[in-house]
C-alpha cells in the first residue's frame, strides 16, 4: 500500500531579495485577481482596473488625496513595526488613534476661541501622550499579569470608541449644534497648516516622514533597535543576552501608541476639524496590512501605505464611473493580505509530495 | 531644463484634469450614508434616483460614504467628473457640501436635512416626517392595552425630538394615560442595537414599537414578540407582515425628478424645501386591516386633514414635561419652533440625553 502524501518542510535559506520581492508578487496577484472579479461582474477588466488604479491619481488633486490618506496609515504602521518586530502583537492601534484624538481634541476644545502658535504643538503632544497611555494598558497587563496583548489591545478599541461616543454626544457636544453628536469646530490655530493652496495635504505628512527616518535610525543604528530585532528573532536569545524584556515591551508599545495617537490628531486637526463619532475609517486596522506589506521596513511602509490608500480611492472612482459597490476596496485589501501571507508561506516552507508506505508504520 | 520639465508636467496634469471634467451630457450624482440595501433611509433615496434615471437623466451614486475626510473627496470627485447636480443625502455632509460648492460654482448642490446654504448653488431640502408621526400616534393611542408606547430613537436632534413629541401629542388626544418610553441607540443604522432596544422596550411593557432608525430589526423583533409596530422611511411591510400597522414613507422621487429637470433646463435656483403629506414627500403605506376598519378610516381621514392643513400636528395647548406651556391654546407651533425643538412634551418619560 502506497499513498502520495504532502510534506511541509521549513526552508533554511530564504534569499533576502526574494523576501522583499514577494510583496510585489502579492500586489500583481491582487491586480490579476481583481481583474478576474471585474470580468465576472461583466466589466472590461482592463478598463475597470484603469479606473481603479490610474484614474484616482491621474491629476494633482487625486495625487494629493492619495498622500492625505496614506499619511495616517504610514504613521501608524511605523509605530506598529516596532511592536511587530519585537513579537508584540498590538492589534489595537485603532483604539490608540481614537484615544489620542480624544486627548488631543480635548486640548483643541480648551482653546476653541483662542489663537496662538503654541496651540497646535500642544495638541500634537497631547495626542501622542493619549495614544501612549492607551497603549500602555495592554503592555503593562502583558508584562506584569501575563495577559494576552492581542485580546486586550483589540478590546480596548471598543472602549475608546465608546468613550468618544459619550463625549461627543454629551459633555463635549457643540452647545450651538442642536444636539448633533459633534464638537465645536477647532480654531484656526488648532488646525494643521495646509501645504498647498487648494489641496488638503497638511503638515501631518511631515510628521509621518519624520517618523520614517527616526524609526529607521532607531531600528538600525541604536542598541534599542538591536534589542528589538533580537527579541523578535528569538526571545530566549534576548533573555540570554541579558536584555531587559519588560522595559522593552513597554517602550515599543509606547512608541506604537504615540504614533497612532498622532495619526488621530492629524485627522481631527487636518481634514476633519472637529471631533465626531467617525474620525477614522478603521485606519488602525488597515495599518496592520500596511506594516506587513512594507515588511516592517520604514521605507517599505511608505510604499505600502501608498498602495493601500490607493485601494480606498480606487473603490470610490470605480463606483462613480462603473457603479461597482464600494466594498470592492475591502476585497482588494483582503486579497493583498491573503496573497502576501500565501506567498510568505511558500517562501518560508517547502511543499513536497512524497511516497509513503503505510506498511512501514505497522512494524 | 528642470524648470521646463516641471512646466510640461504641470500643464500635462491640467490637461488631464480638464479632459476628465469635460462633460458630455447632463449627469446627476448622489452620495449616500448607508448601503442602498438598508431598506430604510438610503433605500428610499435610491428609489428617488431611479425615478430620475427613468425620466431619461443619467445618474451615479456612491454608497456608504463616511462623514469626515472621505465625504469631501467623494463630493469633489463627483463634481470634477462632470456631474451637474449633486444630492448629498445625509446631515453630516453639510460642511463638505458647502466647501465643494464654493469651488464648483457651475455645479448645483442639494443637501438633505441641513440648514447651511453658504453659496448660491446650494439648496437644502427635507420632509415633514412629523406629520406621519401624528398618524402613528393616533393609531398607537387607540390600540395600546398597556398604555405604553416604545420608541427607538437615534440622536437627540430636533428632527427626532419633533417626531417623538408629534406622536405623543396625537396619542394623548385619544388616550390621556399614554406614556412614551424611549431607548436611544445613538446610530442611524445598527440592526443589532436596534433589535436589543426593541426587546428592552417590550420587556418594559411596551405593546407597540416604533423607530426613528433605518434598519428593519425593530419591526422583525416586534413580529416575533407578536406585538404591533410601525415601519420607518420605506414600506417595511414584507419584513413583518402581521406586526406592521403602516410605515412612514419618505418619497423623494418627485422632488428629485423636478430638481434634476430644472437643473438640466437651466431653471434651477436656490431654495429651502420642507415638504410633507400635502406635496407627497411624506406618504403612508397601506394601513394594516388588523387595526379594524373604523381605525383605518380615522387614520385615512387624519392623513387627509394633515395634508390639507385642517389639522396641524402641533396645535396648542402643548405643555413641556414640567407643565410649562409651550404653545398656547388655539395656536400652532411655527416652523422656527419646530426646527429648533429640544424639549419633550408632557407624557414622554425620561430626559433628553445631554
Amino acid at each position: 500500500m502506497e499513498d502520495r502524501l504532502i510534506k511541509i518542510e521549513k526552508r533554511n535559506d530564504v534569499p533576502t531579495t526574494l523576501y522583499f520581492f514577494t510583496p510585489f508578487i502579492a500586489i500583481i496577484l491582487t491586480i490579476i485577481g481583481g481583474g478576474i472579479i471585474f470580468y465576472t461582474l461583466g466589466f472590461n477588466p482592463i478598463e475597470a482596473l484603469k479606473f481603479y488604479f490610474i484614474t484616482p491619481i491621474s491629476n494633482l488633486y487625486g495625487f494629493s488625496e492619495l498622500l492625505l490618506k496614506a499619511t495616517p496609515l504610514c504613521l501608524i504602521a511605523i509605530g506598529l513595526s516596532f511592536c511587530f518586530k519585537s513579537n508584540n502583537w498590538n492589534i489595537g492601534a485603532e483604539g490608540q488613534l481614537t484615544f489620542g484624538a480624544i486627548v488631543g481634541g480635548g486640548v483643541a476644545l480648551l482653546f476653541y476661541n483662542q489663537e496662538g502658535f503654541y496651540i497646535l504643538p500642544l495638541i500634537i503632544i497631547a495626542g501622542a501622550i493619549g495614544g501612549m497611555i492607551f497603549a500602555l494598558i495592554p503592555a503593562i497587563l502583558k508584562t506584569y499579569f501575563n495577559t494576552n496583548e492581542i485580546l486586550v489591545s483589540l478590546m480596548l478599541v471598543y472602549v475608546s470608541k465608546l468613550i468618544l461616543d459619550y463625549l461627543v454626544v454629551g459633555p463635549w457636544s457643540n452647545p450651538e449644534g442642536f444636539n448633533f453628536p459633534e464638537t465645536r469646530q477647532f480654531s484656526d490655530s488648532a488646525r494643521m497648516p495646509l501645504l498647498f493652496e487648494g489641496l488638503r495635504i497638511h503638515a501631518g505628512i511631515l510628521i509621518a516622514l519624520a517618523a520614517v527616518f527616526v524609526s529607521w535610525f532607531v531600528l538600525y543604528k541604536t542598541y534599542l533597535g538591536f534589542q528589538i530585532k533580537v527579541s523578535g528573532l528569538s526571545l530566549k536569545t534576548a533573555k540570554y543576552a541579558g536584555f531587559k524584556g519588560k522595559t522593552m515591551i513597554l517602550i515599543v508599545f509606547m512608541i506604537s501608541g504615540a504614533c497612532a495617537g498622532m495619526a488621530g490628531v492629524g485627522e481631527i486637526t487636518g481634514p476633519i476639524g472637529q471631533l465626531h463619532r467617525m474620525i477614522s475609517p478603521d485606519y488602525g486596522f488597515t495599518a496592520i496590512i500596511v506594516a506587513f506589506l512594507g515588511r516592517l521596513n520604514p521605507f517599505g511602509i511608505i510604499f505600502a501605505s501608498l498602495v493601500v490608500s490607493l485601494t480606498y480611492l480606487g473603490a470610490e472612482t470605480t463606483q462613480i464611473f462603473l457603479q461597482i459597490p464600494q466594498y470592492t476596496g475591502q476585497v482588494f485589501q483582503g486579497m493583498i493580505l491573503f496573497f502576501l501571507l500565501a506567498s510568505d508561506y511558500l517562501l518560508f516552507f517547502k511543499i513536497k509530495f512524497q511516497n509513503f508506505n503505510k506498511n512501514e508504520l505497522r512494524h | 531644463m528642470y524648470k521646463n520639465f516641471l512646466r510640461y508636467l504641470i500643464s500635462a496634469i491640467f490637461l488631464i484634469t480638464f479632459s476628465i471634467s469635460a462633460k458630455a451630457d447632463f449627469k446627476v450624482g448622489f452620495v449616500y450614508i448607508g448601503p442602498t440595501g438598508d431598506h430604510g433611509w438610503t433605500y428610499q433615496h435610491d428609489e428617488g434616483r431611479k425615478a430620475v434615471e427613468a425620466a431619461g437623466i443619467k445618474t451615479t451614486y456612491v454608497e456608504s460614504v463616511k462623514y469626515g475626510a472621505d465625504a469631501e473627496r467623494v463630493i469633489r470627485q463627483l463634481a470634477q467628473s462632470g456631474h451637474d447636480l449633486i444630492f448629498t443625502t445625509s446631515f453630516g455632509y453639510m460642511d463638505a457640501t458647502n466647501k465643494v460648492a464654493k469651488d464648483f460654482p457651475n455645479v448645483k448642490f442639494e443637501h438633505a436635512t441641513g440648514y447651511k446654504r453658504e453659496h448660491s448653488n446650494v439648496s437644502t431640502y427635507s420632509a415633514r416626517f412629523y406629520q406621519g408621526r401624528t398618524i402613528l400616534g393616533h393609531i398607537a393611542g387607540k390600540l395600546t392595552k398597556t398604555n405604553t408606547i416604545g420608541y427607538i430613537a437615534s440622536f437627540p436632534i430636533p428632527e427626532v425630538i419633533r417626531g417623538i413629541n408629534a406622536m405623543t401629542l396625537a396619542a394623548q388626544k385619544v388616550n390621556p394615560n399614554i406614556k412614551t418610553k424611549i431607548v436611544w441607540v445613538f446610530s442611524w443604522y445598527d440592526p443589532g442595537k436596534e433589535a436589543e432596544a426593541a426587546q428592552a422596550l417590550i420587556d418594559q411593557g411596551a405593546d407597540i414599537i416604533m423607530q426613528h432608525t433605518d434598519s428593519t430589526a425593530p419591526v422583525q423583533t416586534a413580529e416575533k414578540a407578536g406585538i404591533w409596530s410601525f415601519g420607518q422611511a420605506s414600506d417595511m411591510q414584507r419584513f413583518a407582515p402581521k406586526s406592521i400597522l403602516t410605515s412612514i414613507i419618505d418619497d423623494w422621487a418627485p422632488y428629485y425628478v423636478e430638481r434634476a429637470i430644472a437643473a438640466r433646463d437651466g431653471t434651477w435656483s436656490q431654495q429651502d424645501t420642507w415638504h410633507g403629506l400635502k406635496e407627497g414627500m411624506v406618504a403612508m403605506s397601506p394601513y394594516n386591516k388588523g387595526m379594524g376598519a373604523d381605525l383605518v378610516k380615522e387614520a385615512e381621514q387624519l392623513q387627509k386633514d394633515l395634508a390639507s392643513g385642517k389639522i396641524h400636528s402641533f396645535t396648542g395647548p402643548i405643555y413641556d414635561q414640567k407643565g410649562n406651556i409651550l404653545v398656547a391654546e388655539g395656536k400652532v407651533a411655527d416652523d422656527g419652533m419646530l426646527l429648533g425643538m429640544n424639549v419633550y412634551v408632557k407624557g414622554v418619560e425620561g430626559d433628553i440625553p445631554k
